[in-house]
């Protein structure tokens, strides 16, 4: 199997044909999921923790449905209220988590690098289910999936990431597997809001929203990060969706056929005109949320192979069964 | 100490001073160097170096030791111990304590600290501002004539421009030395690397070497206006050496200082997210590296430090942004100092120039140099020994190295300090 993986901390890690297989897999959890009889058993007897240090519903709703369907005895912990109010360091939380024998870890962190760390401590297989602003990358792996099946293939594709670059672990990971997978990339955004040296990843910069959409054959917006912002950034919301916002007119400058993606959740009026996200013939949106749980449950599922491959070898090396 | 005449024979001495490097002996009278030369040795008792490299010791400005409020970071006993595994013979602490090394009282503490517990010579800086909050000026006076050597917020800057000028003004009427680590404190706050594709590919906060630049430029401009003694330490950009530069050329007498993981890491070193590499301020680009190599080899930057700061491993096992910053150095400075002799970038004399005679300049010490008269403070090194470091034999009580695992070349083989002997086999 071309998945060798032990954890998923980001795109960084993968190779393509490790994605591919990923994705491979996905699309057949895809069937799974619109059958009727929703079940697998890849994770029957497997517990899997999800650890989310930062607020969100969406995503691990997303990792709760997909290890319930794997069959996986699922636990979620809403850190922000635990036990790091009381001082105990990350480690620490690790440490006390790893004595109860979890199998899977879906970690999201405040801090970029926190799973790296983490996943350092742990015998347990590690999803990074986004770290600061560093990666994300099974919404990465979503996006894949969804571009893969909207548009036939997952090379030679334009694609345009418009918006909150610099604060967004979506656009790195994205960034990192578009450019694997041999895309034409194209950042769209306020030079406030790009990293530095963003030119060196092998992207094309534009200021100019109109200009960097031509030709485009997908179109991936990002949510203004007003969380993570700390100072001024751009003047008001106002200006910013005449600029950067995605409105029918700047949509023009695409491909026909481009798709429109977010990666949720929206800010109507900001990033994106509600009448484009809501319009079924452009907007992916409600596939991607879709693709979300299925890629998932092959991300666990190849990740829990590993595991119990790497754990049958250990067995035989100490010659007793485990 | 009036202990019998000791000659050093079969050494290659290295003399920063005469910028020279050859074989000889030193003769040790009374814990000065009596004399160096060539040929057949005076009589009395004499150790046999084996023909290995024979330097004064190095003279290393900003060490911290975490007396008082942190001793379980480290102690003058542990960094003393360290210093001599190191070659380091004088060691110049920082003020950053806690609380701040701020009054004549917590210097007295300090001072009878270091006297009881360290085998090394030992001077202490004081801060610039009380609690070095960058409101009020220390009693510059008191200090000096308790024996502070140089006034320093270390890596605060002091960010009021009325209240840096008065202090340099104030200082400047004392001859005092003032110290600072320039940088811009609003655009570097909060920053973790430096910025770059390596910081954006890690999603980490960033300041971009500009910041130290404007630091520096501002610095420059006060110490035009007041006169004062000033030296820029702990610079890491290439973009900041032109100020430097041009500050020299106009004769405005500062001085400037680079961190040894400057000249020796980059910010790719920091890889998946390794703490032991975070340092204020951050590891700059490899163009950055060669550019702070190069000012040294030329002579615009005098002096290169450990800037030795503990740190223990609850401080460093964070996510990167939340770590503390600063890596120990008194016992790899010189194996790391080393590797820029072994890629050929400098001389062995130019090299002990940086460790030794410049900072002993700046502080008005005696040591520092080969010549007659000057205290036998004295390392003795064998620079081709490689090793593997381990940071775990390293004496300092915290073990946050960067080079834990790294592979150096160069070991001192003894310390000597007013003529005697503190690391070392015995006779060696």
């Amino acid at each position: 199997m071309s998945f060798d993986a032990r954890h998923l901390l980001g795109i960084e890690y993968l190779r393509p044909d490790a994605i591919r297989t990923l994705l491979d897999l996905a699309d057949r959890y895809v069937d799974l999921n619109r059958s009727p009889q929703k079940h697998s058993t890849a994770l029957a007897g497997l517990t899997q923790i999800n650890m989310f240090f930062e607020a969100s519903t969406r995503t691990q709703a997303s990792f709760e449905i997909a290890g319930k369907r794997l069959g996986a005895d699922v636990m979620n912990m809403a850190m922000q209220a635990s036990s790091l109010k009381k001082g105990e360091t990350l480690i620490d939380t690790a440490l006390t988590l790893n004595a109860m024998h979890p199998d899977l870890l879906v970690v999201r962190h405040p801090h970029s690098g926190a799973v790296n760390l983490l996943a350092e401590k742990v015998n347990c297989a590690v999803l990074n289910a986004g770290d600061g602003r560093h990666e994300h990358p099974t919404q990465a792996l979503l996006d894949a999936l969804t571009i893969r099946r909207k548009k036939g293939r997952l090379h030679r594709l334009t694609v345009a990431i418009c918006g909150d670059i610099a604060h967004s672990r979506v656009a790195r990971s994205n960034i990192l597997l578009l450019g694997k997978m041999e895309n034409r990339l194209r950042l769209i955004g306020p030079p406030t809001l790009m990293p530095a040296s963003i030119e060196e990843f092998g992207v094309e910069v534009y200021d100019d929203m109109r200009e960097g959409l031509q030709g485009a054959d997908v179109v991936m917006m990002l949510r203004l990060q007003k969380e993570r912002m700390d100072g001024g950034f751009i003047p008001s919301e106002r200006e910013y969706y005449h600029r950067w916002g995605l409105d029918a007119e700047k949509l023009s400058q695409a491909k026909p056929d481009a798709i429109v993606m977010h990666p949720g959740p929206m800010n109507r009026g900001v990033e994106i005109d509600g009448t484009i996200a809501d319009d079924i013939n452009r907007s992916v949106i409600q596939e991607q949320v879709e693709m979300g749980v299925a890629v998932r449950m092959a991300a666990m599922d190849l990740l829990a192979r590993n595991l119990r491959a790497a754990r049958e070898s250990e067995g035989d090396a100490k010659g007793v069964i485990i | 100490m009036s202990e019998q005449p000791l000659t050093l024979t079969n050494a290659i001495l290295i003399d920063p001073e005469a910028g020279t490097e050859g074989p000889g002996w030193l003769r040790i009278e009374n814990g000065m160097i009596a004399g160096t030369g060539t040929g057949a040795p005076p009589e009395g008792r004499t150790i046999d170096c084996g023909g290995k490299y024979l330097a004064p010791g190095i003279v290393d400005i900003g060490v911290k030791v975490c007396e008082p409020g942190e001793r379980h970071k480290e102690s003058y006993r542990t960094a003393g111990l360290a210093a001599a595994a190191g070659g380091v013979t004088t060691m110049i602490t920082r003020p950053d304590t806690l609380p701040a090394i701020d009054s004549p009282e917590v210097l007295e503490f300090v001072t009878r600290r270091a006297r009881e517990a360290a085998p090394v010579n030992i001077r202490h800086m004081a801060a610039l501002t009380k609690g070095r909050e960058g409101r009020e000026m220390v009693e510059i006076g008191f200090l000096a004539d308790a024996g502070a050597v140089a006034f320093t917020d270390c890596d605060r800057v002091v960010a009021d421009t009325k209240v840096f000028s008065r202090c340099l003004t104030y200082a400047r009427a004392l001859g005092a030395l003032v110290i600072a680590h320039p940088q811009e404190p609003i655009l570097s706050r909060g920053a973790a690397a430096t910025s770059g594709k390596f910081a954006s590919l890690r999603g980490l906060s960033a300041v971009p070497p500009m910041a130290e630049r404007l630091g520096l430029e501002r610095d420059l401009a006060i110490v035009e206006m007041t006169g004062a003694r000033y030296h820029a330490d702990n610079l890491s950009t290439a973009v900041a050496l032109p100020a430097l530069r041009r500050a020299r050329e106009a004769g405005l007498g500062v001085t400037a200082g680079v961190n040894i993981h400057h000249l020796t890491l980059n910010e790719l070193d920091i890889g998946d997210y390794r703490t032991f590499f975070k340092l204020k301020p951050p590891l700059r680009s490899e163009e950055d590296r060669m550019a702070m190599i190069e000012a040294v080899r030329e002579g615009l930057i005098d002096v290169i430090s450990s800037m030795h700061t503990p740190q223990d491993e609850e401080s460093k096992r964070l996510p990167f942004e939340e770590a503390a910053s600063g890596a120990v150095g008194l016992e790899t400075l010189l194996p790391a100092a080393l590797r820029l002799w072994h890629g050929g970038h400098i001389s062995l004399p130019a090299l002990f120039c940086a460790l030794a005679l410049n900072p002993a300049r700046l502080m008005g010490l005696p040591s520092g140099r080969l010549s007659k008269g000057a205290p036998a403070d004295l390392v003795l090194f064998d620079p081709h020994k490689p090793f593997v470091l381990d940071r775990f034999r390293l004496r300092s009580k915290s073990k946050n190295t960067p080079f834990d695992g790294a592979r150096m070349q160069g070991r001192v083989l003894a310390t000597f300090v007013g003529g005697r002997q503190i690391f070392g086999k015995e006779g060696n």
